[in-house]
């Protein structure tokens, strides 16, 4: 994690809302320069120099999408027990309480009910500053009850994938989530309504190998990782450099696995696009 | 197959040998040496009970991954007829760390997939240590259609250290190729069991087991990460595989607890490969009764409760 994003996440306040002054400097995580707070804000957190896409939050991300004051947050008060009562250097119980004051969110996955452009959808946007964007029992049911909640209007459902894979301090219980979100998904399927992923840096493991690969229409922001197996794993195991770009949205797109590359700031109009012709 | 013996295996077996040893010698009527070898056999057969009733969780590893534990090909030889294996993806290549094929399980055709570990190093390349590429849950999506068609049901053995993480892998959609097995699962129209015969390593294993019933193998293991895996993340050392697997809970016991998998089906004391007849016929046994079952429901009310199966699982607090 970049020590901006740390420093920011902190900062986040339950609303997901930043708090921060406008006058503060920030270095871009990819060209070095300098960039005023409010400019990057001004521009969905993407460098203006290079084009970076600084990571956001999914409370960033749904005033990005969603309609202004057209949304409401569901099941937000779903809460990760312990059911393996997990422990390594800290028991799983303190590192979720831990995580929920650091990030103010209560875990990886925030939802809700809105519209874009008046059409009603339902959102689930994932956060990487929650354990990683790890998935586990609260992630999957929150995911599958949001499309729960498109499958009964009907409409269509979008989700915003940053994920780190399964969560293991859930054990077998979160590679289940990964069962459970595509049986969930099996429902919508059969319902002409679009599923939408939008796939953001970096998303791997069981999150990919899930719903981040299954929308109708699958779509990533620029640059962003994305990949089954982490890119250190891969090294390991066959024992040389990975090649420049591999595991990066213009790689998985040349290789067929998405529909197109959208730089955040044209997000809500392409899924406006799309929308209109669904 | 060579002998191989696992490390808290070899107090009994150096009692065993000792046994072998003695009964060599000229017995004469010597009553006090017959004796000698009734009380050892008897303290071996404690022994190993012993050994067996208080397993860790990381001697269960061990033996899932026995080499001499019998693999998917060992029981569909055990416990079909007619097996005709299929291959290839239709895309790009047959992928040899799973199998699939039709077969006439009992009564009836059914078709059947399963990861395929090697015997020794030249199989295991060939195999890739049972580890797939995407071809090969392509393949398994393929014959799961074939089975759809026929309206057979799909009997899947689980397997594998896990889907195998290289460059071609993702260059051909490692990720995408799993989520589209566990889609096309859960909507299956025919009947799915699945079973762990050794090895559920992570999305490789659920790979083929999103199904209407989950049986394990009583010294099968399931993971979301394999113990050395988590245990180079949490504790910075693969060596703290023991600890990981303990922290994760991975064995079938621990699963049935948890009310993730249907039933544990037992082995002999020892493993299954102390007897994989007797272990061969149990499986047969406990998936015929499932298929029985399974197949007085409409296609509908299986995938209804399938879903609703997977639906379930899960622990949280709410409010
Ligand atoms: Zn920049």
């Amino acid at each position: 994690m970049s020590p901006w994003f740390k420093r920011d996440s902190e900062k986040l306040s339950s609303s997901g809302k930043r708090d921060m002054p406008d006058g503060v400097w920030i270095k871009c995580n990819s060209c070095k320069e300098a960039l005023f707070h409010k400019e990057l804000e001004e521009n969905a957190q993407v460098c203006p120099k290079c084009g970076y896409h600084f990571p956001i939050s999914s409370g960033e991300y749904v005033r990005i999408l969603l309609d202004e004051d057209s949304y409401s947050e569901q099941d937000a008060d779903l809460r990760s027990t312990d059911p393996l009562k997990f422990k390594d250097s800290m028991a799983y119980s303190d590192r979720i309480v831990k995580y929920t004051k650091k990030s103010g969110l209560n875990d990886a996955i925030r939802c809700f009910s809105g519209t874009i452009e008046d059409r009603a959808v339902e959102l689930a946007a994932m956060d990487f500053s929650f354990m990683g964007g790890s998935v586990g029992s609260v992630v999957g049911e929150k995911f599958s009850r949001a499309v729960s909640r498109a499958v009964e209007v009907p409409c269509p459902l979008i989700s915003v994938s940053t994920s780190g894979g399964m969560r293991m301090q859930e054990g077998l219980f979160s590679l289940m989530q990964m069962a459970k979100v595509s049986a969930a998904l099996v429902r919508l399927a059969n319902l002409p309504q679009p599923f939408i992923s939008i796939i953001t840096n970096p998303t791997t493991g069981g999150t990919t190998a899930s719903f981040a690969m299954l929308g109708d229409v699958n779509i990533a922001e620029p640059d962003a990782l994305i990949g089954f197996a982490g890119p250190r794993v891969i090294k390991q195991t066959i024992g040389q450099d990975l090649p420049e770009g591999f595991q990066k949205s213009k790689f998985l797109l040349e290789h067929g696995f998405l529909d197109m590359i959208v730089e955040r700031m044209e997000m809500r109009d392409t899924l406006i696009n799309l929308l209109g012709l669904l | 197959m060579k002998d191989f013996i696992l490390e808290f295996e070899k107090p009994l077996r150096a009692l065993e040998f000792k046994i072998n040893e003695l009964e060599k010698t000229p017995q004469d009527g010597n009553i006090s040496l017959e004796k000698e070898i009734a009380k050892l056999r008897k303290k071996a057969e404690k022994m190993h009970r012993d050994i067996y009733s208080k397993l860790s969780r990381w001697q269960y590893v061990q033996l899932a991954r026995h080499p001499n534990r019998p693999y998917t090909l060992d029981y569909i030889d055990l416990i079909t007829k007619n097996f005709i294996e299929l291959k290839g993806d239709r895309t790009f290549s047959d992928d040899e760390a799973i199998v699939a094929g039709l077969a006439h399980w009992g009564e009836r055709s059914v078709a059947i997939i399963g990861h395929q570990k090697g015997r020794g190093t030249k199989d295991n390349i060939r195999r890739n240590f049972g580890m797939s590429h995407p071809e090969g849950y392509r393949k398994a999506l393929r014959i799961m259609r074939l089975a759809e068609k026929f309206n057979l049901p799909v009997i899947t053995l689980i397997d594998t250290p896990g889907a195998y993480p290289g460059l071609g892998a993702e260059e051909r959609g490692q990720a995408s190729a799993i989520a589209e097995n566990l889609l096309a699962m859960a909507n299956l129209k025919v009947p799915i069991i699945a079973v762990v015969i050794g090895e559920g390593g992570s999305g490789g294993a659920l790979a083929l087991a999103v199904a209407d019933r989950v049986y394990m193998l009583q010294y099968a293991v399931y993971s979301v990460i394999s113990p050395e895996g988590c245990a180079s993340i949490l504790y910075r050392d693969a060596s703290h595989a023991s600890k990981a697997a303990d922290a994760m809970k991975i064995t079938a016991p621990d699963l049935l607890k948890f009310g993730i998998i249907d039933e544990i089906i037992e082995e002999p004391l020892g493993g299954a490969h102390h007897d994989p007849g007797l272990v061969a016929a149990r499986i047969a046994e406990t998936v015929t009764g499932a298929l029985d079952e399974l197949s007085t429901m409409t296609y509908n009310e299986r995938i209804e409760k399938r879903i609703e199966k997977y639906l379930e699982i899960g622990e949280w607090n709410e409010g």
